[in-house]
């Protein structure tokens, strides 16, 4: 962890002098953070109240100038996602993405459970920035205790007139409508869960338009953003944009959270600075992981979800900046970090990857559909030690059939083998079937030898030396 | 200066088609328009891209990824998918590189890793597109050892269609025309991945009109139909393409036999009438060609039973008959199902013999004079801004018919204004769907012309009358008038008439319409009384067909001598004296008029059953032996001498007609005189009016000799409204007396709320109690009582 370079940042009682912003976790220490009563003991709502008294298109332009990178996945700036609207198109709608459910993932249950009038100040600072009349809040099926909270909370929050019509006394109105998933991955991405909002089958819609903000909700202008996103709002519109960019870079300004599992001393959810920590800030540093356990090596870590390519401990000083970790072969992503040590079985854990997204697939389109299951089922066979020599090559060509062209994958100095950057080309739909293959990609290419342990080679006998 | 260089130069180059965009597959520079897929440009130009999912009647889904193709972007190369990807001015697309084959070879071996490699066995085996693609852009061979998904196989999801998952390949062809183009979404994809099957829905089957379409458009064999299964290979298969005559729509077909036996009918996508859409009735009735009930020789009626005779003595007897027969006492019915040759020359006999009565309808279309308003084609009502239907259900008589106007609605093409007696199938799809009770529908019309917003939107743009006989208890005067009333509004309108015999058009134009008002009705009503001598039945069975049941039997009766040239022995052959055998759809040539008046081919494809000729052959011969001799040996007589005798109907007619799309002849009609809609004694309150209308399978003679077909008729009943239910006070489904001073009948009784209170609907010509008991000729509306027992 590097030092604080903005020097003090506005925060909550209990938190520790020179320990790092928290523009997002700041109510995490209280016992009651999901209440309304310690949220307005927090300057709850005061953003809001901010916004409100300024002229929408200023608090528009105030998150654009922060610059509040999307933290679903992608990366797209907010502000200037909700510029894409059409002009003169009603009613336009907010979509939050509380779908989350890339493996490892676990950071917006947190904020919804922990924080849930967070969440819907910011849902209704960014329908007031955007003109948007109404917002759909989509949150995961299987999260029972955040689906509760939000639901109290906004309960409170319509009855304390924060939600509704003619919010504080202003002429802004806003519904907010509480949708729960069904439990389906491919939900996370935008069109699908568009479409499992409108009551179909959760697939992902087929692109053109690639952006659902000119035909996304019921045929509407539609803005979907992650929960993390709309989260940084109240303290946004609190502190301003200049507050905000001067934590993290200028590409990457703010923090973000990241959620780390596996294989470390103390694993959880961190909110780190964007662009300045690195990852073995966050995986050794003392106010994060504290190392890895057992006193292991570091084996190979998974920087930014499920289904992003895997890191070595080459890769540990590169910070969180996209910029960066694009270039080196992988994707911030969701900001999951999965860690494996030196115990861990390499072609297992490629298989409990894969497993998973083959398993999730839609099944609309076929390098998805197919190559993931085949690729589940090779990798299966490996595992079980009924895999020949040539199945490893053949997990190269169905990840061709899915991702033509060379997919992305770090650099190995004890390999020799040099980084190829991030993004990968697909013939699927949606990201579903790339994420398939990622993981068996990641440890067929830099840990070839366990997989080579594990099969057997099959000498074939060459067609002419048959008797004909 | 400027402005003038510009104008030389406009001058000089001819003006480019400003939707017209340029791009470059494969090196090669191809015209396309704006908004056109790249997959659709290419097959434009010749350029095979494969493909399983695109339909270019459906819209684009992307699911099958084996279009993909390489397209030049700003940053190098893209691979995309050529069926959802829109060309663009200067887009340069290649088809042929080594990236494109690996993408198409890897797709074609996913595709194949689940695929059952049962060819030999699959009724698709030799016409699959997924065979055929396999082997011109898969690798050869797989690569897949692992075990192939398994699943129950096959499984019926309709009387008529069988599912076999394990040749499935999802690629959403099936499931998006049951959801897009038939309008019946009961088929859907249920699991997921690798699970992903397409299935029914609980206790629902697969009961669209429309189910055979996803059989020929499945690109691999797993929607089988059960008529076809097993019955031939492929490349056994010889086929012609024809047109279907089972309704007026005249959707393009390909006859396909093997053994001189008939197998299979296919779409064929003709663009102004079905895009390449059958409805089930039309794919599947090729049965009752094949059916053993054929007739195969003459027949005379020896005490009751019928003996087999030749033709030279059935045709003397009928010869000398006619010939002693009184001046003026011979009538002819039908001839609608026949072709444009057949009904002409047994116009021109009538003619020569001097034949006033005849008509080719049987009081259950409209009289001829609907072919003298300005016309309009199926085209033109789907491009229409407004579109009045004064129809049957189309989906139930014209289904095709109901699927273009279906998808023009949808597509929010035109606005439909609706005036019937309850909900149709394009109740939904309307704009304006107001309920009129039978004999009513003047005052609805006139009602509705008198609201502004209906009014503005007539006056927004073209109108098109879609008219038909939509209730057959009610005088066809009322449809007319109703029709009288939209022109007297909108004098620019123009009609669709939706009459729903085969070749219907084609007979009444070509001279068996009726004359001095000799119609069906009063023919049979002469018959009844004893002026008709000599009654020819040219495949019509009034008996089954005419809404009059007792009119039918007297008249039949009533007749000294009755010829029936018909290809079954249907219910009024019966009581023929003599019956001839006539050949059957696919055993003839000749052209035929689908209801727009365009003008198609129909063809042979196997030999006649046993003896049976041509309808026109039987005319010829028997003109010969009359002394009417028209020297007509061989089609292209016939065609000739109607290129010579009837106006519009040139020699270039029938040679345009073996082309695809055909040609819309115009046919001078008899002038049309004003209907006036008779006035309507209010409806008791305690009565019900009665809407006698067809369902697509009924007791038609091809439906019921087709084993695929006879069993989906829904069978007899009486149709109210829950809450005039619940005031008869029987349970739904318990059998009610429905009476009126003609007769009564027994039916069960059921209810639905698409039907409005005071109307009972019956289904015409279903098995089960005959509601035409009740209905007579005279009467301009028919009001039941229905009583529970």
């Amino acid at each position: 962890m590097t030092s604080n370079p903005g020097g003090t940042w506005p925060h909550a009682p209990g938190f520790i002098e020179g320990d790092r912003p928290r523009i997002v976790t700041s109510r995490f220490e209280y016992e009651d953070s999901y209440t309304l009563q310690r949220y307005l003991a927090t300057d709850g709502y005061s953003g809001l109240r901010a916004a409100l008294g300024r002229p929408a298109t200023e608090v528009h332009d105030e998150v654009k100038n922060a610059t509040v990178l999307g933290r679903g996945g992608a990366g797209f700036p907010a502000g200037n996602k909700w510029g894409l609207t059409p002009q003169g198109v009603w009613p336009r709608y907010l979509v939050v993405n509380g779908d989350e459910s890339e493996p490892g993932t676990y950071k917006d249950r947190l904020l919804m459970e922990r924080d849930p009038h967070q969440l819907i100040e910011g849902c209704l600072i960014a329908c007031y920035a955007a003109g948007l009349s109404q917002c759909f809040l989509y949150v995961r099926g299987e999260m029972a205790l955040a689906q509760e909270r939000i639901a109290t909370a906004l309960n409170e929050a319509y009855a304390a007139g924060y939600v509704g019509k003619n919010i504080l006394g202003s002429k802004f109105s806003v519904d907010i409508v509480l949708h729960w998933g069904a439990g389906a991955y491919v939900v996370g991405e935008e069109t699908a869960l568009i479409e499992s909002l409108e009551g179909n089958r959760g697939m992902p819609r087929l692109k053109p338009p690639y952006f659902p903000a000119a035909i996304g909700l019921y045929g509407q202008p539609t803005i979907v953003n992650n929960v993390e996103t709309l989260a940084n709002l109240p303290w946004l519109l609190r502190n301003g944009a200049e507050a905000y960019t001067a934590i993290g870079t200028a590409t990457s300004p703010g923090t973000r959270m990241v959620a780390v599992s596996g294989h470390v001393k103390r694993p959880g959810v961190y909110e780190i600075i964007n662009g300045i920590t690195t990852f073995r800030d966050l995986l050794y540093g003392e106010e994060f992981c504290q190392g890895i356990r057992n006193g292991n090596e570091l084996k190979a870590f998974v920087p930014g979800g499920g289904s992003a390519p895997w890191f070595t401990p080459d890769q540990l000083d590169l910070p969180f900046e996209a910029s960066q970790v694009g270039p080196a072969g992988s994707m911030l992503g969701s900001g999951a970090i999965m860690v494996m040590d030196s115990t861990t079985d390499i072609p297992r854990a490629a298989l409990t990857l894969t497993r998973f997204y083959a398993h999730e697939s839609c099944g609309k389109c076929t390098p998805c559909r197919e190559g993931g299951t085949w690729l589940e089922r090779i990798l299966s066979r490996v595992v079980d030690g009924k895999g020949t020599d040539a199945d490893l090559d053949q997990m190269f060509e169905v990840g061709e059939s899915i991702c033509p062209g060379a997919f992305p994958h770090a650099s190995n100095e004890k390999l020799g083998i040099t980084a190829v950057p991030f993004p990968y080309r697909m013939n699927t739909i949606c990201f579903v079937g790339p994420s398939a293959y990622a993981p068996v990609h990641s440890a067929l290419t830099l840990f070839r030898e366990e997989f080579e342990a594990r099969v057997t080679k099959r000498t074939l006998i060459p067609v002419t030396a048959v008797a004909q | 200066m400027t402005t003038i260089d510009t104008n030389t130069e406009a001058a000089e180059m001819p003006e480019r088609d400003p939707n017209a965009v340029s791009i470059t597959i494969n090196g090669r520079t191809v015209e396309a328009q704006k908004g056109d897929l790249i997959i659709a440009a290419a097959d434009a130009a010749d350029e095979f891209i494969p493909r399983f999912c695109y339909h270019p009647r459906m819209s684009p889904v992307g699911m099958c990824r084996q279009c993909l193709v390489e397209v030049e972007g700003p940053r190098g190369p893209m691979m995309v998918v050529s069926c959802m990807t829109p060309v663009a001015e200067g887009q340069i697309v290649r088809t042929d590189t080594p990236q494109v084959k690996r993408a198409q070879e890897g797709m074609i071996e996913l595709l194949l890793a689940n695929h059952p490699l049962d060819c030999p066995v699959c009724d698709k085996g030799g016409e699959c597109p997924l065979q055929d693609q396999a082997f011109s852009h898969g690798a050869g061979e797989s690569r897949f050892v692992e075990e192939k998904r398994h699943y129950e196989k096959p499984i019926a999801i309709s009387e008529l269609v069988f599912l076999d998952r394990e040749r499935c390949i999802l690629c959403d062809r099936c499931t998006r025309f049951a959801d897009e183009v038939a309008g019946d979404p009961l088929i859907s994809f249920t699991q997921r991945g690798n699970n992903t099957q397409v299935m029914t829905f609980p206790d629902e089957p697969f009961a669209s009109y429309f189910s055979g379409n996803v059989v020929q458009i499945c690109p691999v064999g797993a929607l089988t139909a059960q008529p076809y299964r097993f019955k031939a290979r492929p490349w056994d298969l010889e086929q012609r393409e024809s047109t279907c005559t089972t309704c007026s729509v005249g959707c393009r077909t390909v006859v396909q036999s093997s053994r001189d036996e008939l197998l299979r009918y296919q779409g064929v996508d003709s663009d102004p009438v079905n895009w390449g859409w059958l409805c089930d009735r039309g794919r599947f009735n090729f049965q009752s060609v094949n059916s053993e009930d054929r007739l195969e020789s003459p027949q005379v009626k020896s005490g009751d039973s019928f003996e087999t005779t030749s033709w030279s003595a059935a045709l003397d007897t009928i010869s000398r008959t006619i010939r002693h027969a009184t001046p003026g006492s011979v009538a002819i019915l039908g001839g609608a199902r026949g072709t444009n040759e057949d009904a002409f020359m047994w116009a021109q006999l009538a003619d020569a013999m001097g034949v006033t009565m005849r008509d080719a309808q049987l009081d259950d279309g409209l009289p001829a004079s609907i072919f003298n308003y300005s016309q309009a084609t199926i085209d033109a009502a789907c491009k229409a801004a407004t579109v009045i239907l004064l129809a049957p259900d189309l989906k139930e008589e014209l289904p095709v018919l109901h699927i273009r106007l279906r998808d023009a609605a949808e597509k929010k093409k035109i606005r439909i204004i609706e005036i019937s007696a309850c909900e149709t199938g394009l109740t939904k799809h309307a704009w304006r769907s107001v309920r009129a009770e039978s004999g009513t529908s003047v005052t609805a019309v006139q009602q509705l012309m008198a609201d502004p917003v209906v009014a503005a939107q007539i006056a927004s743009g073209s109108v098109v009358v879609v008219a038909g006989r939509a209730n057959l208890a009610e005088g066809a005067e009322h449809t007319m008038a109703a029709v009288d009333a939209v022109i007297a509004a909108v004098p620019t309108a123009s009609v669709l008439p939706a009459l729903r015999r085969g070749n219907v058009r084609g007979a009444l134009t070509l001279g068996l319409a009726p004359q001095n008002g000799n119609d069906a009705v009063s023919i049979l009503e002469a018959s009844a009384n004893g002026h008709v001598e000599c009654l020819i039945l040219l495949g019509a069975d009034p008996m089954n067909d005419v809404a009059d049941a007792d009119l039918a039997r007297r008249g039949i009766a009533g007749a000294r001598f009755v010829v029936a040239i018909d290809t079954f022995l249907t219910q009024s052959a019966a009581h023929a004296d003599i019956v001839l055998p006539a050949s059957a759809y696919g055993e003839k040539d000749g052209t035929t008029m689908n209801l727009e008046g365009r003008v198609t081919n129909v063809v042979q494809k196997i030999t006649p059953r046993g003896t049976s000729r041509a309808d026109w052959m039987i005319a010829a011969e028997l003109g010969f032996l009359l002394g009417h001799d028209t020297d007509v040996t061989t089609l292209a007589d016939v065609q000739k001498l109607m290129a010579k005798k009837v106006a519009g109907f040139g020699t270039t007619t029938t040679a345009v007609a073996v082309k695809r799309d055909g040609v819309v002849v115009s046919i001078p009609t008899p002038t049309r005189t004003a209907f006036a809609a008779p006035t309507i004694a209010a409806r008791n309150s305690y009565e019900f009016r009665v809407d006698v209308s067809r369902k697509l399978y009924d007791r038609a003679v091809g439906t019921i000799t087709s084993p695929a077909l006879v069993n989906l008729a829904p069978g007899a009943s009486v149709t109210i409204h829950p809450l005039d239910l619940e005031r008869v006070g029987a349970a739904e489904g318990a059998n009610v007396r429905v009476s009126n001073n003609h007769s009564s009948i027994v039916l069960p009784v059921r209810s639905n709320e698409k039907v409005p209170r005071g109307t009972a609907v019956v289904p015409f010509n279903q098995p089960g109690a005959d509601i035409r008991e009740l209905v007579r000729h005279g009467d301009s509306v028919v009001d039941v009582r229905i009583e529970s027992m």
